[in-house]
């Protein structure tokens, strides 16, 4: 692809203008996404299709304008994603003319691995974790954005915005490097790795006013619709294809619903709404009473989950 | 400080929206003062807790809790497991709130005594620090470290809590005496605003609401000063300066300089400068995504054009012509050092400074701080969490500011060069003159000269290795040799330079880098003057090696290993070194009490076991020779 035109992007009329506050997190991010691309060789970004990876997508275009992306995205598909978020994902990558890899866990699917028979840990182990670090070896990527807030979860209010990998992709949350002003310390040895959090500093609800303000395009699945749900284990559960069978006594109902958190489909609980625009979401969550993370059934096991499967390698 | 600034109640309007902008704090105080209750409060208060947090914080606080069978807000904070089961904070965590009149985020660092690096880290982002008072125990030694780091570190707004005033009675004669005393210690930090607060973070005195138990205080609670204060950054008001971070070429007609404008402002047609060369030119347009830009303030990440093909790469900082920061290879700076193998006067860190990046040593440490009593202490190292004031010298000429004029572009970290461990952090008070005043002088005889009338290049041949493993008996040979063939030659020998240059240095890590710094330097002056030069030094660390080597050009210092087994070292022991130090007679005996490390990349391994040291010596005159050197 050549560069971008000189005028503006896309949508410029939709658009409207940011408050001081999502400008200064706009900047932030920025100098982040710059300063990987000028100090690592073999870069990549982390997307998850998400509202989150939306955001970060659509600001390295802003910060390497009029410059494509000097790195490839990079999703790992667990083979579980709601239909609509890889059809999202495949206009997304054209419409911001970015190269995409999409890289599976093969030997996960031989074994049959999935999320419903093998249990979520299992499934997230081999299908997420596992395959994240195969993709990292396999292309020699020496840093990875992601993302993830700080304020989505404890464990994440302490990770820095660059954040060192011993070799195999360890975290050592006892011996991270001091992160002091905005002079990130970007030098590793062959074989560690860095993961880079340029969204650290947002919350959720500043995700989704930027996402307003900038007309960023979404998943509809974030937006409620009636869509076809089953309760399962206190929590609405939408049947996204014929791969997950109804346990007995289970019945299908079309509620309105959306999802505050995507993942693989069997694993993301929906919550019942009427939001079916970004400013019905955002009213929304500013009288919301649950955390996103609470459809998310990944981390309900025990408090500290979370921490272990990012020592792990999760991301 | 001018003032103290102890303002009245609102009665203004309230604003709506994030009027304000973002506030970036940090929570500080000693041990159990409730900074992690305080934060939760905040949180908890502005209903930032929810529903499935909350059900997950009243199980952990039956689990670990330390107030009985109310909920403990502190474990909302206590982030990682380890934390919440020893019920310390271990690290730096953020936290984030949103009221309806501004947004914030919180650092909240550590209170134990592993705390300057943490607090360090918080503060440097921070525009205001809260410290915490345990009204029962008033201002105690940590009060005062924990406001001589924020000063050191720029904070310029504090705000004193004095907590648990519950626990004594609601007293405004506890509160009164606690912040006299307070104000009469900070009076010299420089602070410009201090702002003493009585609360209880517990039951929430005073934090969000007005408590009608502290009828006596007048002025606002913690939420709406944090709301309403003005830290409007006066960054946009200093001069311009733009490191250069990105240079932005998507193809050949486009040649762009991405980059965060570090202070001031900067529109099309300015004039600026690289302040490194001093090469002029004017800015062209200001790129971004969203359209060409009018102008550009401190904090906007942009794309500078300019008008003329001047040379500039990542690490340049673009000036105004009028205003330009100093350019030298010599400061002075505060440096706080956040490891724990300790600060090396003498030995090679890189420095980052903006987004230029230098080799740089520790020329001189001036004196320790005592954080405690501001007291200036005398001291030859750094330790984890120890404050100094230092002179730097760097391998290149680098452009900065005083800290206290620009934090932007007058704070540096200091990476260790193996580990890549971010090691130091350093706030630069002043270049020295001495390096702006003392231009080298050209000399009408050239070294290429010398060379000539000698007939030979010249060269280092550093002989590394343990006591006793053969290194001045082979150097000995190769310099009787090279004589022999008319080569000019010159040994400088570990033993005999500690009698004469070296004698005022003993055998600690530090006087071992100096040692080896020093020689470096001799045998430099050699090279110049076209002699091979042979020194024989134990030279243990990788690190002192690497820093001579950088001292000559590509191809002129070459790194002799004398490979010889310690057990074949001690066997030998021809001064009887090893037999005293294996008594324990000798310390920091290296091989026994001092670490080797080997060397990787030498050019030559003499490996002693097999040969004799003629032979040995041999292989080091033929390496010359096929080198062309000799």
């Amino acid at each position: 692809m050549t560069a971008h035109t000189p005028t503006s992007a896309f949508d410029a009329a939709s658009r409207r203008p940011l408050s001081d506050h999502l400008r200064r997190l706009e900047a932030e991010s920025i100098e982040i996404m710059r300063e990987v691309a000028a100090a690592f060789d073999n870069p990549v970004m982390l997307y998850s299709i998400g509202k989150d990876s939306g955001v970060m997508l659509h600001l390295a275009a802003k910060a390497f304008y009029p410059s494509k992306l000097p790195f490839p995205l990079l999703h790992v598909d667990t083979k579980w994603k709601f239909a609509d978020m890889i059809r999202h994902r495949d206009s997304i990558v054209e419409r911001y003319g970015v190269d995409l890899l999409v890289y599976t866990n093969q030997d996960g699917v031989d074994r049959g691995i999935n999320p419903i028979a093998s249990g979520s840990s299992l499934h997230t182990q081999v299908m997420k974790t596992d395959a994240l670090k195969q993709a990292l070896d396999k292309y020699g990527f020496d840093a990875a954005f992601g993302g993830a807030r700080r304020d989505e979860e404890k464990s994440r209010a302490k990770e820095r915005i660059f954040s060192f990998r011993s070799e195999g992709h360890v975290w050592d949350p006892r011996n991270q490097r001091p992160e002091l002003w905005r002079l990130y310390n970007t030098r590793i040895a062959k074989g560690e790795t860095i993961r880079v959090f340029p969204l650290s500093n947002w919350t959720e609800l500043d995700i989704w006013e930027y996402t307003r303000a900038e007309a960023i395009p979404i998943v509809p699945l974030y937006l409620a619709a009636p869509r076809p749900v089953v309760q399962r284990d206190g929590m609405l559960i939408m049947r996204d294809d014929d791969r997950m069978p109804l346990k007995p006594g289970e019945v299908e109902e079309i509620r309105s619903v959306r999802f505050r958190s995507l993942g693989c489909y069997p694993l993301s609980a929906a919550v019942e709404s009427e939001a079916a625009t970004l400013d019905d979401i955002i009213d929304e969550m500013r009288v919301s009473r649950t955390s996103e993370r609470q459809g998310r059934l990944i981390d309900t096991d025990e408090s500290a989950s979370m921490e272990k499967k990012k020592r792990e390698g999760y991301f | 400080m001018s003032e103290t600034l102890v303002k009245a109640a609102p009665g203004g309007a309230v604003q709506t929206g994030n009027g304000r902008g973002l506030l970036r704090f940090l929570t500080c105080g000693s041990v159990d003062v409730g900074k992690s209750t305080l934060i939760g409060r905040l949180l908890y208060d502005s209903k930032l807790i929810f529903e499935d947090q909350l059900a997950s914080l009243e199980r952990d606080s039956k689990k670990h809790g330390t107030v009985g069978e109310d909920i403990d807000l502190a474990l909302l904070v206590d982030g990682l497991e380890a934390e919440r089961q020893q019920g310390i904070t271990i690290d730096v965590a953020y936290r984030f709130f949103t009221t309806p009149n501004r947004s914030f985020i919180v650092a909240d660092t550590p209170g134990h005594e592993q705390y300057t690096r943490n607090m360090a880290t918080g503060a440097s982002n921070a525009d205001l620090a809260v410290i915490l008072i345990d009204a029962r125990k008033g201002v105690l030694t940590q009060t005062r470290r924990h406001s001589y780091i924020c000063s050191l570190l720029g904070v310029k707004h504090l705000v004193v809590a004095v907590n648990k005033i519950d626990l004594e009675g609601y007293s405004q004669q506890v509160f009164d005496r606690i912040v006299a005393d307070y104000l009469d210690f900070a009076k010299t930090l420089g602070f410009e605003t201090i702002t003493p607060i009585p609360m209880s973070a517990r039951y929430g005195d005073n934090v969000y609401t007005r408590s009608d138990k502290l009828p006596w205080f007048k002025g606002k609670t913690l939420i709406e000063h944090l709301e309403t204060i003005d830290v409007e950054s006066t960054a946009a008001a200093k001069a311009f300066r733009f490191p250069v971070q990105w240079v932005n070429r998507p193809n050949l007609d486009f040649r762009g300089f991405s980059g965060t404008v570090a202070s001031g402002v900067v529109k099309p047609g300015d004039k600026v400068v690289v302040a490194a060369s001093g090469r002029e030119t004017q800015v062209e347009r200001i790129v971004t995504y969203d359209g060409d830009l009018a102008e550009a303030r401190a904090g906007d990440a942009v794309t500078l054009t300019l008008k003329d093909e001047v040379d500039i790469a990542r690490g340049d900082l673009l000036v105004p012509p009028t205003a330009r920061p100093e350019v030298a290879d010599q400061f002075a700076a505060h440096l706080l050092w956040m490891t724990d193998e300790p600060l090396l006067p003498g030995r090679s860190y890189l420095m980052r400074i903006g987004t230029q990046v230098s080799p740089v040593k520790v020329t001189a440490l001036k004196h320790k701080i005592d954080v405690d009593t501001l007291e200036h202490l005398a001291g030859r190292t750094l330790a984890l969490n120890e404050i100094g004031f230092c002179n730097f010298s760097t391998a290149n000429p680098i452009a900065f500011d005083p800290y206290v004029d620009n934090r932007e572009t007058g704070a540096f970290i200091l990476i260790d060069r193996y580990t890549n461990a971010t090691v130091g952090a350093g706030m630069v008070s002043f270049g020295l003159r001495r390096a702006a005043n003392i231009h080298r002088q050209s000399l009408l005889v050239g070294r290429e000269e010398r060379e000539k009338l000698n007939g030979h290049k010249p060269a280092v041949l550093w002989f590394t290795g343990l006591s006793g493993s053969g290194k001045s008996t082979i150097a000995n040979l190769v310099e009787r040799e090279l004589h022999d063939r008319g080569v000019r030659t010159f040994l400088l020998d570990g033993d005999n330079v500690r009698h004469g240059l070296n004698r005022d240095l003993g055998f600690s890590d530090a006087d071992r880098v100096e040692n080896v710094r020093r020689v470096g330097e001799v045998a430099k002056l050699f090279v110049e003057a076209g002699v091979v030069v042979l020194c024989s030094f134990i030279s243990p660390f990788k690190a002192e090696r690497r820093m001579a080597r950088e001292l000559f050009a590509e191809g002129e210092f070459l790194e002799v290993f004398v490979d010889t087994p310690i057990e074949d070292c001690i066997k030998r022991d021809p001064k009887g070194l090893y037999a005293k130090a294996l008594k324990g007679e000798i310390a920091n005996f290296t091989g026994i009490s001092s670490p080797y490390e080997r060397p990787e990349a030498a050019e030559l391994v003499l490996d002693t076991a097999g040969s004799e040291p003629a032979a040995s010596a041999r292989r080091v005159v033929d390496h010359l020779i096929a080198l062309g050197i000799v």
